[in-house]
């Protein structure tokens, strides 16, 4: 949440942000917090606009979602039984989306403190997008990370090693079709436990 | 007491000599080892020590030796063998050296030399060789690293050592470490003689100077750049463990009191007490009791002066290496060249 | 670098200069090696299972470069399969020192998106809290500041004075580090009898503390001379790595999110003062945190004379199904700024969550602070920048 007191200059800076990047804004969402999506080739102008004009110049994170449901669950299935059918439509959040895959980021205006959080669709077939470690420097490390754990490709980017996983790992660990193993050898019986409210009596809990 | 010893045969003065030193060297360092490093320490960190070992962990170091010397003895494998062992002996060695030259009492000594205190100034420094091959023999980043702070560091302060003495030394008239504790005991101040002439007073630059540079000779903090644990692990001892790194550390602790006696000896007086107590004139008209009584005020002395140098250490952060240089070359010098410059001005007036 | 250009402080370009000069004299004069040192994984100065790649000419430092991953328990993929219940045990771990302070963003955004918003108790309780969890997080900071500059006695002063805060975490939460304590729509358990006279009283010791500190480590010269224009960090650098925190206040941003954001935590019922320092050095940095730990407790002082009466827990289903939507909740940690981007589909448990940690961005300011210093200042620079190794690593 990165809201000011009064309500009075926020409203003016949304209003002031969509104008600043004119039709490089492709869809916005505004509710206590603004989300902004910007096009896909405008992605590093849209970020030097929102720190050189506009002000935005704390940063505060890099990251992507994988927007596909995930084909595992939440690893209860029980191994024995054919896998249940699920959903897997790509239904993306707020201010819209057209990609599987979504690089967002989150900048601050430390004066005026208001936050944004811009979005943008990560093409399918390329499966990259244009580093702004040169806009931001700390967004260094944050696409090191986002590159090792959905395996998108940040161009112009210096050094894009592993940070965390070792050098010879494979696969792409935050993507959904990528299984979290430790369930995949021991699913999880899926009882929710139900802790009593205070004032309750004690009551043991169900199942799903 | 010379006359005891003159029927005991050379074989067996010898055997008492090693004796001797041996408990010279040991006595203090277990007492300071003990009474700073396992309890005061605790006391001012809030904290009880060791309890267990003996009444009140009195045992405590016992066990630890017995700890160490079980130990395995680890030496790296590309690390040049000879020399890696060797080092830990050499720093000891000097230890045992520098000893031979502290008088404990009127007849209780080693050996008088006249130039005894450059004698111990030169032989302190064989330490720095030990250092210096322990950190380079060990085939360690870290121990270089701290084979090499060590290096420049004991260089530099080796200096405002030796400056700080000489005052002491014109003041007194000679190297002669018996002949300055007498000098003390004996003299006056203003005319009156009640406590002597401790070189504390007069020469009160030079104790500042002398403590200051042996507290960067024994590597303790604020100066124990060398060993630094937070960023070098351990220095130049990383690579030691068991018997060799028993060694090191009770190097370390026995160099630290027989500096202390040292300074005792140059600034506090050393084994004596003002003269004029008793009525004594010069030093053969010390009565026998004070060769039993000596050696009990120098260990009270060299503890006084030991309870400086661990409060120090336990309280101090530690100076980088460029600060450690720039203080000793620009600020320590200096100061000590002209306290030589005043002392000998004014023991030439008056 | 066109950063370099715009943005160094005198010093800084000094110490650029000196490590392009060392570097220069690495591959042309000399034609000797630099050494490469690994400091670390197991090193008594990193918190934990940092490891530092630097390479050295002589005591200077060319490059620099924190090499981490040595703790990385893969926390984002883990929420996904985790119900919202569950994902506060996992979050606690993530900074252990100040462990309740983790679980209150995570709750909150949780609330935001299912609209439910804790009772003024709760609220009230919970920011006793917080600063308690800060105050024992920085106490730990300001002892081992001392241990990896050389002064070994304040870290046994600052463990004997965390320990009454424990104690207090513990009677309130049932757990010293992890209590684990927060749930969506307030907090499991009310205050035991007699905790709010026993906090006042720890309060005022860890005042007493604070001033110990200030005289023993802080008025040293030996200290000031070795934090004192070390690592400056200048305004414009810190606001793009996303400095947070006291880094961030140190370099003279004034700017706390306890003050600045509106959340339903009880800190705008106090009054208390947001510390900055123009200097941006190591020194500024510490300073800071022993003048927000004194503040904090000050907070909680005050906040213990007014917690209102109510319930601790709002009505929330037994089984908690967030809402479909989007969320970001961030709160001022003792660390810095710590905060989850939630991403709810109307499950049990989160879609995505993206778990924003303070010294992530800490300490990825390290490459280009960490050069042309000397190695000691290499760990001044670590310690006061203060990072937990949970918090990079997630």
């Amino acid at each position: 949440m990165s809201t000011t007191s009064d309500t009075q200059p926020r409203i003016t800076s949304v209003e002031e942000v969509k104008a600043a990047l004119g039709d490089r804004l492709v869809d916005s969402f505004h509710k206590d917090d603004l989300w902004l999506r910007v096009r896909t080739d405008a992605w590093k102008s849209s970020m030097r606009t929102l720190r050189d004009t506009l002000g935005f110049q704390y940063f505060c994170f890099l990251s992507a979602i994988d927007w596909m449901p995930s084909p595992y669950g939440r690893g209860e299935d029980d191994p024995t039984e054919p896998a249940p059918e699920r959903d897997t439509t790509i239904r993306q959040g707020y201010a819209g989306g057209e990609t599987r895959m979504q690089v967002f980021a989150r900048v601050s205006n430390p004066v005026t403190h208001v936050s944004v959080v811009v979005k943008v669709d990560v093409p399918e077939d390329s499966l990259s997008i244009e580093s702004i470690h040169d806009v931001f420097a700390g967004a260094n490390w944050h696409e090191r990370e986002t590159h090792e754990m959905f395996g998108i490709a940040f161009d112009g980017h210096p050094d894009l090693r592993n940070m965390y996983l070792p050098i010879d790992f494979e696969g792409f660990p935050l993507r959904k079709d990528f299984p979290l193993l430790a369930r995949m050898v021991k699913p999880w019986p899926g009882i929710v436990d139900v802790e009593p409210l205070p004032g309750d009596d004690a009551e043991v809990g169900g199942d799903e | 007491m010379s006359a005891i010893l003159a029927e005991v045969p050379y074989w067996g003065q010898s055997l008492l000599r090693v004796l001797g030193g041996l408990v010279a060297v040991l006595l203090p360092a277990g007492t300071i080892v003990y009474v700073f490093l396992f309890k005061m320490m605790s006391f001012m960190q809030s904290r009880l020590g060791p309890m267990e070992a003996g009444p009140y962990g009195s045992m405590q170091l016992f066990a630890e030796v017995g700890k160490w010397l079980q130990k395995e003895d680890i030496v790296p494998d590309r690390a040049d063998a000879r020399i890696f062992k060797m080092a830990p002996v050499i720093v000891l060695l000097s230890t045992f050296l520098l000893v031979a030259v502290v008088p404990f009492g009127p007849d209780v000594w080693f050996t008088d030399f006249e130039t005894g205190i450059f004698y111990a100034l030169a032989v302190s420094s064989i330490s720095v060789l030990g250092i210096l091959i322990a950190g380079w023999s060990s085939a360690n980043k870290y121990s270089l690293l701290g084979g090499l702070r060590a290096a420049g560091q004991l260089i530099a302060y080796e200096l405002p050592m030796v400056l700080a003495v000489i005052g002491v030394v014109i003041q007194a008239g000679t190297m002669n470490l018996q002949k300055i504790v007498v000098a003390q005991n004996s003299g006056s101040m203003f005319g009156i003689d009640t406590f002597g002439h401790p070189y504390l007073i007069s020469q009160f630059v030079g104790f500042i100077i002398f403590m200051i540079a042996i507290q960067a000779e024994l590597t303790q903090a604020p100066f124990d750049m060398p060993i630094a644990e937070s960023e070098l692990v351990s220095g130049y001892m990383t690579e030691y463990s068991g018997f060799r790194f028993l060694i090191f550390f009770i190097g370390e602790f026995a160099t630290a009191g027989v500096f202390a006696m040292i300074a005792s000896v140059l600034f506090l007086g050393g084994w004596g007490i003002p003269f004029s107590w008793f009525g004594w004139t010069s030093i053969d008209s010390i009565d026998n009791w004070m060769n039993i009584v000596g050696p009990l005020i120098m260990l009270t002395k060299m503890m006084l002066l030991a309870f400086i140098i661990m409060w120090i250490r336990f309280s101090y952060p530690r100076l980088r290496e460029d600060q450690l240089q720039r203080f000793a070359w620009k600020g320590l010098i200096p100061v000590a060249l002209l306290n030589i410059a005043v002392t000998s001005i004014l023991k030439v007036v008056f | 670098m066109s950063l370099t250009d715009r943005a160094l402080g005198d010093r800084q370009q000094l110490s650029y200069i000196a490590s392009q000069a060392a570097d220069a004299r690495l591959n042309v004069e000399l034609e000797t090696e630099g050494m490469t040192l690994n400091i670390g994984p197991q090193h008594p100065a990193t918190h934990g299972t940092l490891r530092i790649i630097a390479r050295l000419d002589g005591e200077q430092v060319v490059w620099a470069e924190p090499a981490c991953g040595y703790m990385h328990r893969g926390y984002e993929k883990l929420t996904e399969v985790r119900t919202y219940p569950q994902v506060t045990t996992l979050v606690n771990r993530i900074d252990w020192l100040g462990s309740f302070a983790n679980e209150v963003p995570f709750i909150l955004a949780a609330e935001k998106l299912m609209e439910v918003e804790a009772p003024a108790r709760a609220q009230h309780i919970r920011t006793i809290l917080f600063e308690l969890s800060r105050i024992a997080n920085v106490s730990l900071f300001l002892g081992d500041l001392g241990v990896q500059l050389g002064a070994i006695t304040p870290v046994f002063l600052a463990f004997r004075d965390r320990e009454y805060v424990l104690n207090l975490i513990e009677s309130a939460t049932g757990g010293r580090f992890h209590p684990n304590f927060d749930r969506i729509g307030g907090l499991k358990d009310d205050l035991p009898a007699g905790w709010i006279d026993e906090t006042r009283a720890v309060m005022k010791k860890l005042r007493g503390f604070c001033d110990q500190i200030e005289d023993l480590l802080f008025g040293n010269e030996i200290f000031q001379s070795r934090t004192r224009g070390i690592g400056v960090i200048p305004r414009e650098v810190a606001l793009q790595y996303g400095l947070s925190g006291a880094n961030l206040r140190a370099s003279g941003v004034d700017w706390d999110l306890r003050r600045d954001t509106q959340l339903p935590m009880a800190w705008n019922k106090a009054d208390w003062k947001v510390w900055t320092h123009p200097d941006g050095d190591s020194f500024a940095r510490c300073w800071i945190r022993l003048q927000e730990t004194r503040e904090s407790t000050k907070i909680v002082d005050q906040l213990l004379g007014s917690i209102p009466a109510g319930p601790v827990m709002a009505k929330v289903p037994k089984i908690i199904k967030v809402p479909e939507g989007e969320a970001w909740v961030s709160t001022e940690n003792p660390l810095g700024e710590m905060g989850y981007y939630i991403v709810s589909r109307g499950d049990l448990g989160p879609f995505r969550v993206k778990i924003r940690s303070a010294s992530f961005n800490n300490i990825s300011i390290t490459p280009w602070l960490l050069r042309g210093v000397y190695v000691p200042d290499i760990v001044t620079i670590l310690a006061s920048l203060y990072f937990i190794l949970g918090d990079i690593d997630r």
